[in-house]
């Protein structure tokens, strides 16, 4: 943590011109316990530091003294808005270590729910992303939304944020029936209100005037920094892990990375929006597609994977989500190291916020779209 | 029919009332009459402000997709009450380090200023109106600018960073909007030469007109900058909730949080009032100018409040409108938007308002062209002249868009809507990591 420093030379706070300002840990935009340290003139930010932690459970420690099926639940505790994305990778990280193979049904079931909570996880930063900066109508219209997802995900899975979807070899159980009329419906209206929160927001005055030119970040910036998903492509950096390193179904799946060209939060407010559109194609296709057939495959009793050290990551709907398997052979890993894309994504708030105001701040935070259950662990 | 009109009798039996309790009737005209009269308007002013507030919840439910208040009454009808009760019987709580005196005293400041406004609001005909000064409007103007002093009291009072800044932004803001909201007014003046505001209201009635026609950039700008003056959104930056947690108030709460609360929605009735006054006829039907109401006058004045009203709702609801669709402005955009659009406009009507006038008046007697009728209380010109003024108030939007547009053309702000993109979709081939592209900077 590097130090904020105060003009000391007067004599109290009032007569320097800089002010310290202690965002958070309790604030309304702060996207949870982020807590921002603020050094300001006036409203304009000459500095700033974060401090991350308020919500740190030791989950990777945790996953050292649990068998292996026992962990995938902590994992839907890290990305608490995306708990299917999250725990899709624990499975498929253990599949890969067991060398197990998953048959095709459950991999496009998988797809179909991860792209599903893909749409809610972007619903839900459209909707506080808007609040952040005052549209508060559109973070109802967005969560209205959100609600018919994890009403499927509450029938499918028996629980709306929290969901355990997979189990390690396939799935608890197969689609419930009319899984398909359901996410098809969705789909279906989906659209529509697309298109209402444009109205509402792509083509507003203040809108625009908040958002272009604001926390921009180039390409090599991005790069350098190691910032993934929707921030990266906001920059113009064609990596989608999806295409990159394809898992579950998306190696049969057509579908288009967006890119903005300038790296600012217009940019990926755009890359988001479009990464909607895009989701909801790729679940049309995983739709059309579906085979029959069984949803698990066979998993010995107690599962030991053999000594070895692996790697696997998902492109969750903040970014790169890497998993990072230690084993020894017994039936507890030796050691779990995730790779949070919120927390390195975070990295580029110094960066995009000096120069700006108070008030973009805020915005900024909106559109990197942190969850602190991610960056604490 | 006579029978129900009756009922409507002017308020006499009060005044026997009084005159049997042997007061004088200097007493009762001077004393009691403008007691009951206060009373009644600031108990109704209160109970509008409670009800503003549900008025505003359910309004932004029915925008939002659900329901708003539903338990507390049918409909969710008591839910204000409840809500008052409530908030006066929380601890009324006070930091540590906070200003005593004047931590006290900002709401009452606040509440008073937007309070005493109403006295020379002219809500109908005869005893419509409490008080008729004759320097109406520069009453209302001065008296709801003593408003921003309580705000800018509160921020510093509470010894809290984020009420500072509030402090601070409102009273920034305040200072800009002020003027431009001042001299909006002056056009609707030059029509009216008066600035008793049931004069203003007469000078409509006398000319048969609403003077939203003749002003329609006024009325814009007056509307803007009263949003902006009353803080609320898209202009609501002094207490921004997602910047600044709630701005000057952050650190009040209970009865003094509302307060504050009560004194907004009362300012938004006061630019609501005032636009009704200047721009919309008060308390005159609709294209009805000349009524003979001898017989059932009680009956008049409580329909023309009753109109006035009415005229006053639509325009707040254009306030809920606006605040449950709008993104908020940023602190700097917001001075743009005063210092180089609204001012501006507002001086640029100015201008054009006199220079409409003067034409109107040179033409009088020109070829044979009659344009005023009389000049007697105001500006009252026959349907020639009226036609050349309404002219001129819409010629006066086109020409103010096309002067903003010559000053602000190489602004950022003026250029968004170019700057709108889209985004650019690439399909790499899949099962290769992709390696950074060179991206297009611009």
């Amino acid at each position: 943590m590097h130090q904020i420093e105060v003009a000391t030379t007067q004599e109290t706070l009032y007569d320097s011109p800089e002010m310290v300002l202690n965002m958070g840990p309790q604030h309304p935009s702060t996207h949870g316990v982020l807590r921002v340290i603020l050094k300001l003139d006036g409203e304009t930010v000459i500095d700033l530091d974060c401090d991350i932690g308020y919500l740190h459970r030791g989950m990777e420690k945790i996953c050292e003294n649990r068998l292996y099926p026992q962990i995938a639940p902590y994992w839907d505790r890290l990305d608490y808005i995306a708990a299917v994305s999250n725990g899709l990778l624990w499975v498929e990280t253990v599949e890969q270590m067991l060398a197990l193979a998953v048959p095709p049904r459950a991999h496009y079931i998988r797809t179909v729910l991860t792209e599903l909570n893909r749409i809610a996880s972007h619903l839900l930063w459209l909707a506080t992303h808007a609040l952040d900066i005052g549209a508060f109508t559109v973070l109802l219209w967005a969560l209205r939304e959100r609600e018919e997802i994890l009403k499927i995900f509450e029938r499918q899975f028996g629980a709306r944020l929290t969901c355990h979807a997979w189990r390690i070899g396939g799935m608890p159980n197969d689609a419930y029936e009319g899984f398909t009329e359901d996410v098809q419906r969705f789909i279906d209206n989906f659209p529509k209100r697309l298109a209402e929160y444009e109205t509402m927001l792509s083509e507003n005055r203040i809108w625009l005037g908040r958002t272009v030119g604001i926390g921009v970040i180039s390409a090599a910036d991005a790069v350098a920094i190691g910032l993934t998903g929707p921030p990266l492509r906001g920059s113009g950096v064609a990596y989608d892990v999806r295409k990159a390193r394809p898992y579950a179904a998306y190696a049969d799946m057509e579908f288009d990375i967006p890119l903005g060209e300038n790296g600012d939060t217009y940019d990926r407010y755009l890359v988001r929006l479009e990464e909607m559109r895009q989701s909801r194609r790729i679940i049309q296709q995983a739709l059309t597609k579906m085979p029959d057939g069984p949803v698990n495959a066979k998993v010995p009793k107690i599962i030991k994977p053999p000594v070895g050290d692996y790697y696997h990551s998902i492109e969750g709907p903040k970014g790169e989500l890497g998993c990072y398997v230690v084993s020894d052979g017994s039936s507890r890993p030796y050691r779990v190291r995730v790779r949070p894309p919120c927390l390195i994504n975070l990295q580029a708030l110094r960066q995009m916020c000096v120069g700006h105001l108070v008030a973009d701040v805020v915005a900024i935070i909106g559109t990197l779209d942190i969850v602190l259950g991610e960056i604490d662990r | 029919m006579a029978n129900l009109l009756a009922l409507f009798a002017p308020p006499n039996v009060i005044n026997e009332l009084l005159q049997r309790l042997s007061l004088s009737p200097e007493t009762i005209n001077y004393v009691v009459w403008p007691f009951i009269q206060i009373g009644a308007v600031v108990t109704a002013i209160a109970l509008w402000a409670l009800y503003a507030t549900y008025m505003e919840r359910k309004i932004s439910a029915f925008m939002q997709a659900r329901l708003g208040p539903m338990r507390v009454g049918p409909w969710g009808l008591l839910q204000p009450i409840a809500d008052a009760i409530k908030l006066l019987t929380k601890e009324d709580l006070r930091p540590d380090k906070a200003d005593p005196y004047i931590f006290f005293f900002a709401p009452f400041i606040s509440v008073a200023a937007a309070f005493i406004v109403f006295a020379v609001m002219p809500f109908g005909p005869d005893w419509g109106v409490i008080t008729d000064i004759n320097i109406g409007l520069l009453f209302v103007l001065s008296v709801s600018s003593v408003g921003v002093l309580a705000l800018i009291l509160a921020g510093w009072s509470s010894n809290s960073k984020y009420a500072l800044l509030g402090g601070l932004r409102s009273s920034a803001q305040m200072i800009s909007y002020e003027v431009s909201m001042g001299l909006a007014l002056i056009g609707a003046l030059m029509f009216a030469r008066t600035l008793s505001l049931s004069g203003i209201v007469q000078a409509q009635g006398l000319d048969s007109i609403w003077y939203i026609f003749y002003q329609p950039l006024g009325l814009v700008i007056f509307l803007v900058s009263g949003i902006a003056e009353n803080n609320r959104a898209p202009f609501d930056l002094p207490e921004a909730e997602s910047e600044l947690v709630a701005g000057f108030h952050t650190e009040y709460s209970g009865m003094r949080w509302s307060l504050f609360f009560m004194a907004e929605y009362a300012a938004m009735i006061v630019v609501s009032a005032m636009a009704t006054t200047l721009y919309l006829g008060g308390w005159y039907f609709p294209f009805l100018w000349r009524i003979d109401h001898a017989g059932y006058h009680s009956l008049f004045v409580l329909l023309s409040l009753v109109v006035f009203i009415a005229k006053m709702v639509v325009l707040l609801y254009i306030y809920f409108w606006l605040r449950w669709t709008f993104p908020r402005y940023r602190y700097d955009q917001l001075m743009d938007l005063g210092w180089k659009w609204m001012l501006p406009a507002a001086l640029l009507n100015i201008a054009l308002t006199a220079f409409a006038v003067f034409t109107v008046q040179a033409l009088d007697g020109w070829h044979g062209l009659k344009t005023i009728e009389s000049l007697t209380r105001g500006v009252n010109l026959t349907w020639q002249g009226k036609v050349i003024m309404v002219a001129f108030g819409i010629a006066g939007l086109f020409i103010a868009a096309a002067m903003l547009s010559a000053i602000n053309w190489r602004s950022r702000d003026f250029n968004l809507k170019k700057q709108r993109r889209q985004v650019r979709l690439v399909s790499p081939p899949q099962g290769q990591p992709a390696v950074a592209p060179a991206p297009s900077e611009s």
